[in-house]
């Protein structure tokens, strides 16, 4: 499994990647929304983790912009901002249902990133 | 007094120039006091003065009618009484003047005359008699044996012999029955006199006085110019009695007049004096007995003012107190939102700042967090470290740290959403338990022991999260003051007998509630904390705060022993 973390916080990116590769999943990390268009097109991603709130471009916006060019790419949002519930309405409304709070713990990320990847379809 | 405390209406305790006062917008104890007694003032005064009115003009009318009564009476009697003397009088005029001086001397013919007087006359003549110019008796004719008697020295002699005609005093005489006399002078030839005396007993006065029927214990009798009885009075003495009070004074036509009795009674006098005579005819009524039916209207006419004015004040009463207090309610409602306003201004400004300060430590911690997730995984899952159970140890207790931080700052962002109205599915037992996420370390430090007890067949319900917290907070709060260290707070969970709600029971074992403030605990700013700092709106919001959400709210307590809050909760805050 590929991994993508899009997050303007390079240390908690980096960290995070690092973690994932420990446990056997192929993480890479950017702190920018550009950086990680860029890097989706050169490379497939199984599952894209994105923080919500980043400057520039937020994690909707990304996430739209990445699916146009990879159809089939899973995604898992992250936010410091707002409780799960909060996080839910405000993001998930939009039909996304793979949403953490920071700080999160790795093994509910990994769990659910391979959910996602599991499934055929995206529900 | 107890009584009064009782009836006593809230606003009566708010004390004027006190900080309390200040806040109410008017003195409402000066309202209702001010309102009382204007209206008292316009409604009771009239109708005191008109009945006063009526009583004096009912009391004036009264007494001239009495008034008059007593002269008509007087009148009429006098008339009767005069008319009998003046015939008789006549009638004595005639016979000097009819028969020669040798006549009246002629026993036989004197006691003709006086059978025809008696006869003419009816009653009233009782003798006659002849008495030569030097008072001695000459001729008699009549019951008692008067032949020779010597008159010389009598009064009525001595008047008659300069008045030519008169009519004595009521007297004894030698006779000792009590008799008037008619005494009329002849003249005779040699230029001496004789006189023709006729005595008349006082029946007939007796009578015509007994036939009168008087109204008011009345009496009625004659007296003479010196105050002694001439007839039997009903009340004031007997004949030859000197009449109780004193003589009136002359006057040609009826008078009435008010006097005073023996016993200090007030007397109505109607009195005439017979012309002609010694004799003043009085009618007398006690005013008191009198005016017996006027006390008993007059009773009744202060019944009725006493009735009037009661039911008056009774209705100025109640409708004062019911429009003050509800002036009063209506200023404590627009008190109280006001202070729920601010309240809830507070509490979205803490919840604002709540947000903000978890979001700026979430994105610290989520660091920590990795980082020291890393550490451990360096550790761990890599195994190029070698595993010092000390350092391990150091970075678990690091991870349960952030994860107790990011359990905060997670219900802080909770609280702070949900002080907007968020309608939502929940069990009421999780809201207590993140209620008590905040208290942990409260609860921690003063060794409290919470215990949470949940039906098994509590269901969720629909309503308010943040209304719901805010709920808690405050009973848990209050209970938490109310107890000392190492108290017992017990939550019991379970739904409502008909299932359609829960019922959440808090008990502590703290001091426990008076028994006199226990129904004042929901009222806004009563407070048994000020001195602690209380504001004495945390219950009364709780109380707003659940019946926002269509819940009740009660409270028992045993001073010493502890206080139960328990809060029902409708299965749905839409029904």
């Amino acid at each position: 499994m590929r991994v993508l973390l899009v997050d303007d916080e390079v240390d908690l990116a980096s960290a995070l990647a690092e973690r994932l590769d420990m446990r056997g999943i192929e993480a890479d990390w950017v702190s920018a929304g550009a950086d990680a268009i860029k890097r989706v097109e050169e490379k497939k991603y199984d599952v894209a983790v994105l923080d919500v709130k980043m400057p520039g471009i937020s994690g909707l916006d990304l996430k739209a912009r990445l699916e146009q060019i990879d159809p089939g790419m899973k995604f898992i949002f992250l936010t410091g901002y707002g409780s799960e519930i909060d996080f839910k309405e405000l993001t998930c409304r939009a039909g996304e249902t793979s949403c953490l709070v920071k700080p999160i713990d790795i093994h509910d990320l990994i769990s659910m990133m391979n959910s996602l990847v599991k499934k055929p379809e995206r529900g | 007094m107890s009584f009064l405390n009782k009836i006593k209406p809230a606003f009566w305790n708010v004390r004027p120039r006190t900080s309390a006062a200040d806040r109410y917008l008017f003195n409402y104890r000066r309202i209702w006091k001010w309102s009382v007694f204007l209206i008292s003032i316009v409604a009771i005064l009239p109708l005191v003065f008109i009945t006063a009115l009526d009583y004096r003009v009912t009391e004036q009318a009264l007494e001239s009618e009495f008034r008059s009564q007593t002269a008509h009476m007087a009148s009429n009697t006098h008339l009767a009484m005069s008319f009998f003397l003046s015939e008789r009088k006549s009638a004595l005029n005639f016979i000097v003047h009819d028969n020669p001086p040798d006549a009246l001397n002629n026993e036989n013919r004197l006691a003709q005359i006086l059978k025809a007087l008696q006869q003419g006359f009816g009653e009233g003549f009782m003798d006659l008699g002849i008495i030569d110019s030097n008072g001695e008796q000459k001729t008699y004719v009549g019951p008692y044996s008067l032949q020779d008697k010597d008159y010389r020295e009598h009064p009525w002699f001595r008047m008659v012999v300069n008045q030519d005609v008169h009519i004595s005093d009521v007297f004894l005489g030698y006779r000792q029955v009590p008799h008037l006399i008619i005494a009329v002078k002849q003249s005779l030839p040699d230029n001496t006199f004789q006189v023709l005396r006729a005595s008349l007993g006082t029946g007939p006065f007796q009578e015509m006085q007994d036939k009168l029927s008087l109204a008011g214990m009345g009496d009625v009798f004659l007296v003479n110019k010196r105050g002694i009885l001439q007839t039997d009075s009903r009340y004031h003495g007997k004949v030859f009695d000197k009449m109780p009070f004193p003589v009136p004074d002359y006057d040609p036509h009826t008078r009435v007049i008010e006097g005073v009795g023996p016993q200090g009674e007030k007397l109505l006098i109607g009195y005439r004096f017979i012309e002609g005579t010694p004799f003043i005819l009085m009618i007398v009524k006690q005013k008191k007995v009198l005016l017996e039916s006027w006390r008993q209207a007059r009773m009744e006419l202060v019944l009725f003012l006493v009735f009037s004015v009661t039911l008056i004040l009774a209705v100025i009463l109640g409708s004062a107190t019911y429009m003050v207090r509800n002036m009063h309610l209506a200023d404590e409602k627009r008190l109280m939102s006001l202070h729920h306003i601010e309240y809830a201004n507070k509490m979205a400004s803490i919840g604002r700042m709540a947000a903000t300060v978890a979001h700026e430590i979430n994105n610290p911690l989520a660091i920590i967090n990795e980082k020291a997730g890393l550490i451990k995984d360096l550790f761990t899952i890599k195994q190029s470290y070698s595993a010092d159970a000390k350092l391990i140890g150091l970075v678990d207790a690091i991870l349960n740290a952030v994860r107790r931080a990011g359990k905060i700052t997670k219900q802080l962002l909770a609280f702070s959403r949900n002080l907007e109205a968020s309608v939502e599915t929940m069990h009421p037992e999780d809201v207590v338990r993140e209620v008590l996420v905040f208290l942990e370390k409260v609860t921690e430090m003063r060794g409290i022991s919470v215990k949470i007890y949940v039906a098994p067949q509590t269901r969720p319900i629909i309503s308010d999260r943040g209304k719901l917290q805010q709920i808690f907070l405050n009973i848990i709060n209050n209970a938490y003051a109310a107890m000392s260290d190492n108290g017992h707070l017990t939550i019991h969970i379970r739904p409502t007998h008909n299932e359609n709600g829960v019922i959440i029971r808090f008990c502590d074992d703290g001091c426990g509630i008076a028994k006199e403030d226990l129904n004042r605990i929901f009222e806004p700013f009563f407070s048994t904390k000020t001195s602690q700092g209380g504001t004495g709106l945390g219950l009364s919001i709780t109380y707003n705060l659940v019946h926002e959400i269509g819940g009740k709210i009660t409270v028992s307590s045993e001073p010493g022993e502890g206080t139960c809050f328990t809060i029902t909760l409708p299965a749905s805050i839409e029904s």
